[in-house]
């Protein structure tokens, strides 16, 4: 059902389009950082960030302004050698998580991390009860 | 006038689905035989008529009709006709409309061409499914009239998106839809079988053309909407783990666990509570993914004709639905029972293993989707993405994928690697893992950059692929069944799917560059030049076009054009993006902003064999499409023989 | 290997769905109700600002660092720019609360120099300096996400409150009341 960007999409493309175009983006908004293994590190880091504006988009594929401005603001910072976590920590202080697709390891995310392992138990649960009285059957058989 | 008989229609129908629901339900009961004869023609002529209240709206969308407020909202007079047909879903209650049709045209079909599952579970099925056709009669008559007038009409309509106004976007939620909807069939039957307590063959027979067909639909649906999303963003991404995505993904996960578990109950009946709750599974999963779009209570880049008062709507149909029929089977499905059994290593129990993975991925996505929601009762706004979908779900899909290599190749209840089986199963598989395992030692030391989940998926895609053809092997290829071919290419195409997924992964090169006319720069193996710019215009909008010329590690140059498209009604603009394919991978093109210094933003992606996502998403496609042919092909033969012996005996004086 | 011969199946594992279901339509239920906020508030609230030195963004106004607001007077810090249509729609606020006798600090966005002076002389002039953020350096490093946005200061230099979106008139008595509980606690710490 990804009928369609609407309205949100449209008002995030079109306005800033229009209003603001004359005045330069930050200088790492479209620009890439010289070194390429300092690149590769704050593209990383940008592709699990969340745009603040723009509702489901990360920083790394918005063309929000403030997307770009926060990218600028990103590479700026990995250029002068912060560790990306540590760029991280210092946006979810100003943001909260919303701010990150990574979820942190809190109280409030245990359930988010405590599911796969639930879902696994009651996989083998359920994959041991047909199994073993398959076998149970199949020895059964043979005797 | 059309308005008026579009809405007349439609009300007839809905009473016919009224009628079609007591005549089921009464024929049921012992007194009530003789109406189950009508349940038929009644299932019929609720399908013409729905049709022909669709056909009427489609009317009113191709002529513009400036008094009918959806064409108002929605249309404009100087769109091109494709867009105008293609405006009548492309809004709430046209697409709500839309959905009524597929159904009741599909219940329309199963009264005529299903004869060989018992009557009563056929007309408990068609009650089922007159039932939930009333939920959405209710709907669109009470809440959403796609046929209401303005009382004055207006001078011109008020257009539609320009990011709507794209082929492929045109087309793209009617697949959905049908595929939905084809699951609202299996749902169905699933009721219909719970409520005469009839699971077995028969139904499996019954019910297993639907799930594929929806199943085909979900399939390029989701594969035709990545691409979509993949060129129209702008920024080289085809998944995002965006809850409207997950919507789609989720009905697709139950329904591939519903069609593996369904030709198991087909052909061995066994799973039979098993395949019951995944027909319920798939379809509750449709109508969550309805609502999560719809409603609005999640953001999403893609939302669609939000309005939390039809998600009410929407969300009131859901309980009545899905909450009766969780009910109905937790009441009746312990007089239900498993069917037979089988071993540890056969076809049926690596069947049963994938059913669980894909379920369990399914959980992962469900809850990955919806813990922002649960957080929010808590006051406190938390994201979930990619880095938490990617690994979680790579835990229950890889060993799943696995599976799937060794499943094909094990007979039905027993089976064994050792002996003359060894030859047959043990050594090509292990052939295939060597394989997988030479690509992933070589990735990890050629490449390391690479992160791990790129890594195995390249290393599984690799074994895999070769893997899918080996139930082939030892065949008559020709007199190999269709099913069997479909089989096999369905799951290669996962392969061919993963190993494009984990090449963009790990080998796509971005440059951003901004450009003066004339200058130059190297994108991984390309070279890229921009030659110019200038304005062009279409029917309902003005661009300005760059011309870009590319050449491949020194071949050729070939000219691109990206575009900035401004468009007029209603005002909005659009990105649109050029695409150089080669056999090895896409040269992604955008053309931005002009910078002050006259320079042009432009942004390029060299992504290596990610063409391969959607050439095996197609592939997955077209290996149900082979199944499903071949079991209309079946259908119609034993058709034939059974119209043979009929005439000789008739000949024969019998 | 008969079919009736199964064990009667754990009944309350059957429940499992239907109490699955029950839940998420609570959930839904709940998502519904609550009124859709896609705002994202300042987690920074409660902490110093932090270290900046904006250059002036126009030409009659001083430019903006983080000592204006270590005066011991609470202060309310504005996130505006010209392009934007709601800080022209809450400019009679700022200016009443400026004749109210607040210190209003301003922070422009991505402005340029002849837009805000239209925009000042157009929509009155309310700020005691205004500090130019063309890279939302300061926006950001105080974790806001759109502008208009108020910010309560108090003398020390501490954000105590977050306003998102345009300042109406029944905020302004509201604003007025966080200035005050901003100056005590400025005082007491």
């Amino acid at each position: 059902m990804r009928v369609a960007f609407l309205a949100a999409m449209m008002l995030v493309v079109a306005v800033p389009v229009a209003a603001q175009q004359e005045v330069p983006p930050a200088p790492f908004a479209y620009r890439q950082l010289p070194d390429p293994d300092q690149e590769a590190k704050a593209k990383a880091l940008m592709v699990t960030l969340r745009c603040v504006m723009c509702q489901s988009q990360s920083i790394a594929d918005s063309d929000a302004p403030i997307a770009g401005d926060m990218r600028s603001e990103v590479r700026t910072r990995i250029a002068a050698g912060e560790d990306p976590e540590h760029i991280r920590q210092w946006l979810i202080a100003r943001y909260g998580d919303y701010v990150t697709y990574t979820p942190q390891i809190k109280p409030i995310t245990w359930p988010l991390f405590a599911a796969p392992v639930i879902i696994l138990a009651l996989a083998a649960l359920l994959l041991r009860g047909r199994f073993k009285r398959g076998e149970r059957i199949d020895t059964g058989e043979q005797a | 006038m059309i308005a008026e008989l579009g809405l007349a229609v439609l009300w007839m129908a809905a009473a016919l689905a009224a009628l079609q629901l007591v005549a089921g339900a009464l024929a049921l009961r012992p007194e009530g035989g003789q109406l189950g004869g009508l349940v038929r023609p009644v299932a019929v002529m609720q399908g013409v008529l729905v049709l022909i209240a669709f056909a009427a709206l489609v009317w009113l969308f191709v002529t513009t009709d400036l008094s009918v407020k959806l064409v108002v909202e929605n249309s404009h007079s100087a769109k091109p006709l494709i867009f105008k047909i293609a405006g009548t879903w492309g809004n709430h209650e046209g697409s709500m409309l839309l959905w009524v049709t597929i159904m009741a045209v599909a219940g329309a079909f199963v009264a005529v061409i299903e004869r060989r599952l018992d009557e009563r579970t056929l007309i408990a099925t068609l009650g089922g499914q007159a039932f939930i056709s009333l939920g959405f009669y209710a709907f669109l008559l009470f809440a959403s009239n796609p046929f209401a007038r303005l009382a004055q009409p207006a001078e011109e309509g008020q257009g539609l998106n320009p990011l709507l106004q794209d082929i492929g976007l045109a087309f793209h939620p009617p697949t959905l839809y049908v595929g939905y909807v084809g699951l609202s069939i299996a749902f169905s039957f699933a009721i219909g079988a719970l409520i005469t307590r009839n699971v077995g063959p028969a139904f499996a027979r019954a019910m297993r053309p639907w799930v594929l067909g929806a199943w085909i639909f979900l399939t390029l649906g989701i594969t035709a909407g990545s691409y979509w999303a993949y060129y129209t963003l702008g920024w080289g991404g085809w998944w995002f783990w965006d809850p409207v995505e997950n919507a789609s993904l989720m009905p697709w996960l139950a329904a591939t666990a519903l069609l593996h578990s369904v030709s198991v109950l087909q052909s061995r009946d066994a799973l039979r509570a098993w395949t019951v709750m995944l027909g319920v599974l798939a379809f509750s999963m449709s109508m969550v993914g309805t609502f999560l779009v719809r409603s609005g209570i999640l953001t999403s880049v893609h939302a669609f004709a939000v309005d939390p008062q039809r998600g009410a709507f929407i969300l009131a149909l859901l309980a009545i639905d899905i909450g009766g029929a969780l009910a109905l089977f937790t009441l009746r499905v312990s007089t239900v029972t498993e069917g037979a059994r089988f071993s540890l290593l056969s076809r049926e129990a690596s069947l049963v293993f994938n059913n669980v993975m894909l379920c369990g991925i399914l959980g992962i996505v469900l809850i990955g989707t919806l813990y922002p929601l649960m957080t929010e009762a808590y006051g406190v706004k938390v994201s979930v993405g990619p880095p938490y979908f990617n690994p979680v779900s790579a835990i229950f899909a890889f060993p799943m994928l696995v599976v799937m290599a060794i499943g094909p190749l094990l007979r039905w209840r027993r089976d064994r690697l050792t002996g003359d089986r060894a030859a047959r199963v043990t050594w090509p598989l292990a052939v295939c893992a060597a394989l997988a395992l030479a690509v992933f030692v070589g990735v990890e030391t050629l490449a390391h950059h690479i992160t791990l989940l790129p890594a195995l998926g390249l290393a599984l895609a690799s074994g895999l692929f070769p893997a899918s053809f080996l139930p082939l092997v030892g065949r008559n290829l020709r007199r190999t069944p269709l099913p069997v071919w479909g089989m096999v290419v369905a799951h290669a195409g996962i392969a061919v799917s993963l190993f494009g997924m984990a090449s963009e992964s790990a080998f796509s090169v971005e440059r951003l560059a901004a450009l003066t006319i004339g200058e130059s720069r190297d994108v991984g193996p390309w070279q890229v030049r921009l030659d110019g710019m200038m304005p062009v215009a279409g029917p309902n909008w003005t661009a300005l076009q760059a011309s870009v010329s590319t050449r491949y590690a020194g071949a050729a140059p070939t000219v691109l054009h990206p575009m900035a498209e401004t468009f007029t009604n209603p005002p909005g603009t659009r990105n649109e993006s050029a695409l150089q394919t080669r056999w090895n991978g896409q040269l992604y093109v955008v053309l931005g902003e002009q910078a002050q210094d006259g320079r042009w933003q432009m942004r390029f992606w060299w992504k290596p064999f990610v063409p391969l996502i959607w050439a095996g998403g197609a592939m997955v496609g077209l290996g149900g499409l082979l199944a499903l042919l071949g079991r209309v092909m079946s259908d119609l033969r034993r058709l034939i023989a059974k119209d043979k012996i009929a005439y000789r005996r008739t000949r024969q004086g019998r | 290997m008969s079919d009736n011969t199964e064990k009667p199946r754990n009944r309350l594992a059957l429940w499992l769905p239907l109490a699955i279901f029950g839940g998420l339509f609570a959930l839904f239920v709940h998502g519904l109700m609550r009124p859709a906020d896609n705002n994202v508030p300042s987690t920074f609230v409660g902490n110093p600002l932090p270290q900046f030195d904006l250059p002036a963004a126009a030409a009659d106004r001083p430019g903006l660092a983080t000592s204006a607001f270590r005066t011991g007077k609470p202060r309310l810090l504005n996130v505006f720019a010209s392009w934007c249509v709601p800080c022209a729609a809450e400019a009679p606020q700022l200016a009443a609360l400026a004749q109210a006798g607040v210190d209003v600090e301003g922070v422009a966005i991505h402005d340029r120099p002849e837009d805000l002076a239209r925009f000042l002389a157009n929509n009155g002039n309310p700020y005691a300096a205004i500090g130019r953020d063309d890279k939302r350096v300061v926006q950001i490093a105080i974790g806001s996400s759109g502008v208009p946005e108020t910010y309560v200061i108090d003398g020390q230099g501490v954000i105590r409150y977050q306003h998102i979106g345009d300042i109406r008139a029944d905020d302004v008595p509201m604003l007025l009341g966080k200035l005050k509980e901003a100056a005590s606690k400025g005082a007491g710490s």
